[in-house]
């Protein structure tokens, strides 16, 4: 199925090889993702993520990335970054932008330009305790994709959709999963 | 099988745990029927013969199907002999049954993909108060306690209980997950026959693109209503029943269906749109464009903006589930070096590694209708060319 003469800037081989791989080590496949997340002031924290386990061993990637978070001031807060909300928003849009180009290199479907926007719904009620029947979280999130490719736009909306199918971050977001969080006291 | 070792003057035998059969006697529900038409049932040297070639077949036609022709070519069949145990031996297996040990030099497995109702973990975590029952034990709507159902599955049997249950008057939830929707009739045919004609049944497993996934693919979203009427989604809602996503999680009394279902039903009737274009190109590079009615499209997958997210479980909407989730072969008896570190039967096109094993009627085993009756003729007759040649070879060892 793959073309050679599309680039998506994605290594499909590699992740064949690496499906292949890990079918037959199923130890290496299992994966640990982490942040970690400090308190700033108010509602503004910043989060820092550099390691995770995977392939059987810790992965050091030589470097680190941080993601702050706050509030707007219609909450009374600095603005000083988006949301933690928006943050899981966006979480989502590049968890499927990923996997759309991802299927589509490994279709041989050249990708010209995609762009992604994410609208969640959510009512206040839930998280001010308001109204005890209305949850924290996102009513409706919905995603509307715009892609220029070379497909036909039924092969573009089957991109869309198996990337949703194998999409971690839409599977957190439309599954439940268990939480557990511990404390100590410093 | 029988009929191809008969065909190479093969010494053999059936075991059968119960009679001829006995999965089709003992393990279906009332109303199902073949999701085949009845011409697509060619048996090696034996075909229907009946009146009705576009019809499908019920239960008590499949038993007289088979029972005949077990009788006409007097298959040499044990009856109400259960396999315990088959284990290598030397020269060949030993095989231990409940009515004696038999030793043979080869072993054909045909007992089937669909021995165990694969009921998922999350089953257990349902209130003790709801009745849980799957395919293999259900009937009819008349065994189960009035009140809601929820069907879980939207295949072939999630389909066809959740409409007959609703039409018993139970107000029935259905849980969908990924699915393959295809229409009964398309341009006046068959999608059978479709499929038939234009090689898709018959699509080689060593030329299909991912064969381990072709191997997973749920059954077709098929029933064999005498109208022939299509049951997709679209119908059971016209039909009242409630489509909800996938069952996701329990929490307490509460059930949890993922949000996933907009894109199931978007994989669904993309995936099927595929097969027809498949088929339109067919037709027309086949010339079969003015002997058939007119190319078109089904309308997509409604979902409701209403759909459900949460049920209840304490307030006594459902009083029943149904798993029709699938199930698994049980191998439990086959005592030899044939699984994956998954614990899966490896075979290749029904070729075991342990020499003299073979393997019949499993998902994709040589072609997409090797779980049909209609793939047992070239299933069987390449596996019975292969173990004729073992046999030589070990002779002329020996």
């Amino acid at each position: 199925m793959s073309d050679t003469q599309v680039n998506n800037g994605v290594n499909v081989e590699h992740l064949l090889g690496a499906r292949e791989a890990l079918e037959s080590a199923p130890e290496a496949a299992q994966f640990k993702w982490r942040s970690s997340c400090e308190w700033v002031n108010g509602t503004h924290s910043k989060s820092t993520i550099t390691s995770f386990y995977g392939l059987g061993d810790e992965q050091d990637r030589g470097k680190s990335f941080s993601i702050e978070a706050d509030h707007p001031e219609a909450f009374a807060a600095e603005d000083n970054a988006p949301t933690p909300a928006e943050i899981a928003l966006t979480g989502l849009a590049s968890c499927l932008m990923g996997g759309v180009a991802s299927v589509a290199q490994h279709r041989g479907i050249q990708l010209n330009s995609v762009k992604a926007t994410v609208e969640g719904d959510m009512d206040l009620a839930g998280i001010l305790g308001i109204d005890d029947e209305v949850r924290n979280g996102f009513g409706t999130i919905r995603v509307s994709f715009d892609v220029d490719a070379d497909a036909s736009e039924d092969d573009i909306k089957a991109l869309v959709a198996q990337s949703q199918k194998r999409s971690a971050v839409f599977d957190c977001i439309t599954n439940p999963t268990n939480v557990e969080v511990s404390v100590k006291k410093a | 099988m029988s009929r191809q070792l008969a065909r190479r003057s093969i010494d053999h035998v059936l075991l059968e745990r119960g009679e001829v059969a006995n999965s089709w006697r003992t393990e279906r529900w009332d109303s199902l029927t073949l999701l085949t038409p009845n011409w697509l049932s060619r048996l090696p040297d034996y075909s229907y013969e009946g009146d009705n070639p576009d019809g499908y077949m019920d239960m008590p036609e499949v038993l007289r199907f088979l029972d005949t022709y077990a009788e006409r070519f007097s298959a040499p069949v044990e009856t109400n002999t259960t396999v315990t145990a088959v284990t290598p031996n030397g020269s060949g297996y030993l095989i231990s049954t409940d009515q004696g040990d038999w030793h043979g030099k080869s072993v054909v497995i045909a007992s089937g993909h669909c021995n165990i109702p694969a009921v998922p973990k999350i089953a257990q975590d349902f209130p003790d108060d709801i009745e849980m029952t799957s395919p293999m034990y259900y009937r009819n709507p008349g065994q189960l306690a009035e009140g809601g159902v929820l069907v879980v599955g939207a295949s072939a049997t999630g389909v066809q209980l959740a409409s007959e249950i609703q039409a018993s008057g139970r107000q029935v939830i259905l849980a969908v997950g990924e699915h393959v929707r295809v229409p009964r009739i398309y341009r006046g045919r068959d999608i059978k026959w479709w499929m038939d004609v234009a090689g898709i049944l018959g699509m080689p497993y060593d030329e299909v693109d991912d064969i381990r996934r072709a191997r997973r693919v749920p059954s077709l979203q098929l029933a064999g209503f005498p109208d022939k009427s299509m049951l997709d989604l679209n119908a059971l809602t016209d039909k009242g029943v409630e489509i909800a996503g996938r069952v996701a999680g329990v929490n307490g009394n509460k059930l949890m269906f993922s949000g996933s279902l907009v894109n199931v039903c978007a994989l669904a009737d993309l995936k099927m749109k595929r097969l027809l274009n498949t088929i339109d190109e067919w037709a027309t590079e086949n010339g079969m464009d003015g002997e058939v009615e007119a190319s078109h499209r089904f309308e997509d997958t409604r979902v409701s903006e209403h759909r459900r997210l949460e049920l209840n479980l304490a307030d006594g909407q459902i009083k029943t589930v149904i798993w029709a989730t699938g199930y698994h072969a049980d191998l439990s008896w086959l005592k030899a070096p044939a699984f994956d570190a998954r614990g899966r039967l490896v075979h290749d096109g029904g070729i075991m590694e342990p020499s003299g094993l073979y393997v019949l009627g499993m998902p994709y085993l040589r072609t997409r209708k090797s779980t049909l009756m209609d793939g047992a003729d070239l299933d069987s007759g390449i596996v019975a060319d292969h173990l004729q040649n073992y046999l030589a070879k070990k002779l002329s060892v020996n």
